[in-house]
């Protein structure tokens, strides 16, 4: 049996604020674009915070990953700076891309972090590659790659897929499966009910996970991830889970009824995990209601720091560029 | 090849956006040939990322405007046999960055069988797909990629930079009997002008003549002819007068229409948005400094083009990146004080 999160203080308080810190931040980012102070477009991940932060408790430090369009919560779960973060959002000097890439393109390469992706499905032969240099090099890093539903129907996760399979590489592969890619439903979209059974395809093992139980994509983590720095090779975990936003600014929901949102946000991740540690007695409701709160004071901190640094200059538009 | 002016009969045309112009051709197109059918990305319900085909799903149904999974290649492949099999498929492809995704069945497939074949088969389809900056949606979204089509004999490349031409040269598209990779812009999917009520089809390979002038010849493509069209506003002010020209379709290229401007004028600048290097309006440099024309140039030909850099997320920098119109009357002023 692994860990029980919810009964182990340090554990407890690094999950409820990761995942409130990712809530916040996020609720920031989607006021701050609708006044108009954030430029361009931002895939927000509210509702499915407890499968990007139950994984990367389940890593070490120095493990790596990759991450898609929708990485804030990836981002600030593999332990990253928000200020840096709010700067590339505010398209500033001081973001983690210099304001060259903004929401779609944070990374945190020293935490691990090899990058949010513009490109469905672009990280997963990525994080294969990154699995081979650590088999190449005689590390035990681990690679977490972080894709949608949507992703599993690109080629390129098929072929990664299959390479880190015959090649036994330390990749955990994790589809967040929100239920839609942009407007269509798993369910149109694939002729199998659970993502998860295409592991079976490449010979490796395949769970499939109620990604709103943050225990559960834990525990799933765990296995996958001693199963890889055993040199046992790739584990594909599906974690099932909802997007309370609309895909991207342009989104009218269309495709979705009201009540289906309503529903899973009856669901929501981070209240069923409160509940679990107050239950266990850990933390009573203000040791929650402090975790809560420092977790937005820190988003706030992190916006008014990010706010009164220098914009990225367009004299220095060609900085970086070798060819 | 003729070009065609600008000049139309009020009575038959309409205002309205160039997305309305290009949903408007697919309607026509669908109605008048039910061989036509569209598959892409949200195409359906969601109405596409931009919202061009917004309500052809509930008109044509399910079956004709197919949502897809995401699975570029597959759906260009898929419309790649269609073809070959007898129908007429449009593929919108979201951004035309994930063309990469795509490319197997663009460039070594779709392009290649009509010839290949000996003529024995063709494949009549088109790729849409918009391309461009301004959007702040960074690298992986802003690109733009015509010269790759361009460089691959056996693909028609369009660049409709207004309303009627994207409805014109969408609807000859469609009719085209081989492949024809239609780039439209983001940008101007907003902006309006008069669009023919009919299906009235324009040329693949006749640029359009925007605008006469004796001084200088101004060469531009997509976004940047209504830039180049507002540089030309300006210069007027100060006396300099410019031919505005859109090759419309870079392949085939209208080269008359392109050659007889410059013997008349003797200046040529050319505006693109994509990056300088390996750039389409280059070929056109090598076209005019091939022939005799040539000798009519009284200053040597000028490129104005992106940066060779991917695009930047910040305004500012993704604003400096491609050329904007105080940057086209600079390179167009000084073009014509300089000789
Ligand atoms: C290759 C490619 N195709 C299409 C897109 C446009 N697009 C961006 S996100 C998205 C939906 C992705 O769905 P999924 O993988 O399930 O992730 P989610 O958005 O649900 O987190 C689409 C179609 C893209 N960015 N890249």
């Amino acid at each position: 049996m692994t860990t029980k999160l919810c009964q182990e203080p340090e554990l407890a308080r690094r999950a409820l604020a990761t995942m409130w810190t990712i809530r916040r931040f996020e609720e920031a980012v989607d006021d701050l674009f609708a006044r108009g102070l954030i430029y361009g477009t931002m895939h927000l991940s509210i509702g499915q915070e407890a499968t990007a932060t139950g994984v990367c408790l389940a890593l070490a430090d120095d493990d790596l990953i990759t991450s898609t369009h929708r990485g804030h919560g990836h981002c600030i779960a593999k332990g990253a700076d928000l200020e840096r973060m709010m700067a590339e959002l505010l398209a500033k000097e001081t973001g983690y891309c210099r304001g060259r890439g903004g929401s779609m393109h944070i990374a945190d390469v020293a935490r691990g972090n090899l990058g949010a992706n513009g490109i469905v499905a672009g990280g997963i032969p990525i994080a294969v590659g990154a699995g081979l240099a650590q088999r190449l090099q005689g590390t035990r890093r681990v690679v977490a790659s972080f894709f949608g539903d949507g992703a599993a129907n690109e080629g390129a996760f098929h072929e990664a897929v299959n390479l880190a399979a015959i090649w036994d590489l330390p990749v955990v592969f994790v589809c967040e499966n929100n239920q839609y890619g942009m407007s269509m439903p798993t369910s149109r979209a694939f002729r199998i009910p659970r993502i998860s059974q295409r592991a079976a395809a490449y010979g490796i093992p395949g769970v499939t996970v109620d990604g709103n139980d943050i225990q559960a994509v834990y525990d799933e983590t765990v296995v996958a991830v001693e199963r890889a720095r055993a040199g046992e090779g790739p584990t594909f975990i599906e974690a099932i889970t909802y997007r309370w936003k609309g895909h991207s600014k342009s989104d009218k929901n269309l495709y979705r009824t009201r009540e289906e949102i309503e529903e899973w946000k009856s669901r929501d991740p981070i209240g069923r995990f409160e509940a679990a540690v107050e239950a266990a007695g850990t933390f009573n409701r203000s040791e929650i209601e402090t975790i809560r709160s420092s977790a937005r004071d820190a988003v706030r901190d992190a916006i008014a720091r990010a706010h009164a640094a220098p914009d990225a200059r367009p004299d220095e538009l060609r900085d970086a560029v070798y060819a | 090849m003729a070009s065609t002016t600008i000049e139309r009969t009020a009575s038959d045309t309409r205002t309205c956006s160039y997305a309305e112009a290009i949903r408007e051709a697919l309607a026509q197109a669908m109605e008048s040939d039910e061989r036509v059918f569209l598959l892409g990305e949200d195409i359906g319900v969601y109405g596409g990322a931009f919202g061009v085909t917004t309500g052809l799903l509930e008109r044509f149904g399910a079956e004709r405007v197919r949502d897809t999974p995401i699975s570029e290649l597959g759906i260009v492949g898929a419309a790649v046999g269609a073809a070959l099999a007898g129908m007429r498929p449009v593929v919108e492809i979201q951004f035309s960055d994930f063309t990469a995704q795509a490319m197997d069945q663009i460039v070594n497939q779709a392009a290649k069988i009509h010839y290949m074949l000996g003529g024995a088969a063709s494949v009549p389809m088109v790729l849409r797909a918009p391309g461009g900056s301004g959007t702040g949606a960074a690298a992986q979204h802003s690109q733009s990629l015509e010269a790759w089509f361009a460089h691959v004999p056996g693909l028609k490349v369009v660049l409709p930079a207004t309303p009627a031409d994207a409805k014109g040269l969408l609807l000859a598209a469609i009719d085209d009997p081989n492949p024809v990779i239609f780039l439209e812009h983001k940008l101007l999917y907003k902006s309006s002008g008069p669009v023919p009520t009919e299906p009235v089809r324009e040329t693949l390979g006749a640029a359009r003549v925007h605008r006469d002038g004796d001084d200088l010849t101004i060469v531009a493509t997509s976004v940047m002819v209504e830039r180049s069209l507002q540089a030309a506003d300006e210069l007027a002010a100060d006396g300099i007068h410019a031919t505005v020209v859109d090759p419309r379709t870079i392949k085939p290229l209208d080269a008359a229409t392109i050659l007889a401007a410059v013997r008349r004028t003797g200046r040529l600048l050319l505006v693109q948005e994509a990056p300088l290097t390996g750039g389409f309006v280059s070929e056109i440099a090598a076209l005019v400094a091939g022939c005799d024309a040539l000798y009519s140039l009284v200053a040597p030909i000028r490129r104005l083009c992106g940066l060779d850099v991917p695009i930047p997320y910040a305004p500012q920098l993704e604003r400096a990146a491609v050329p904007q119109v105080p940057d086209i009357v600079k390179a167009a002023r000084e073009l014509v004080m300089e000789s």
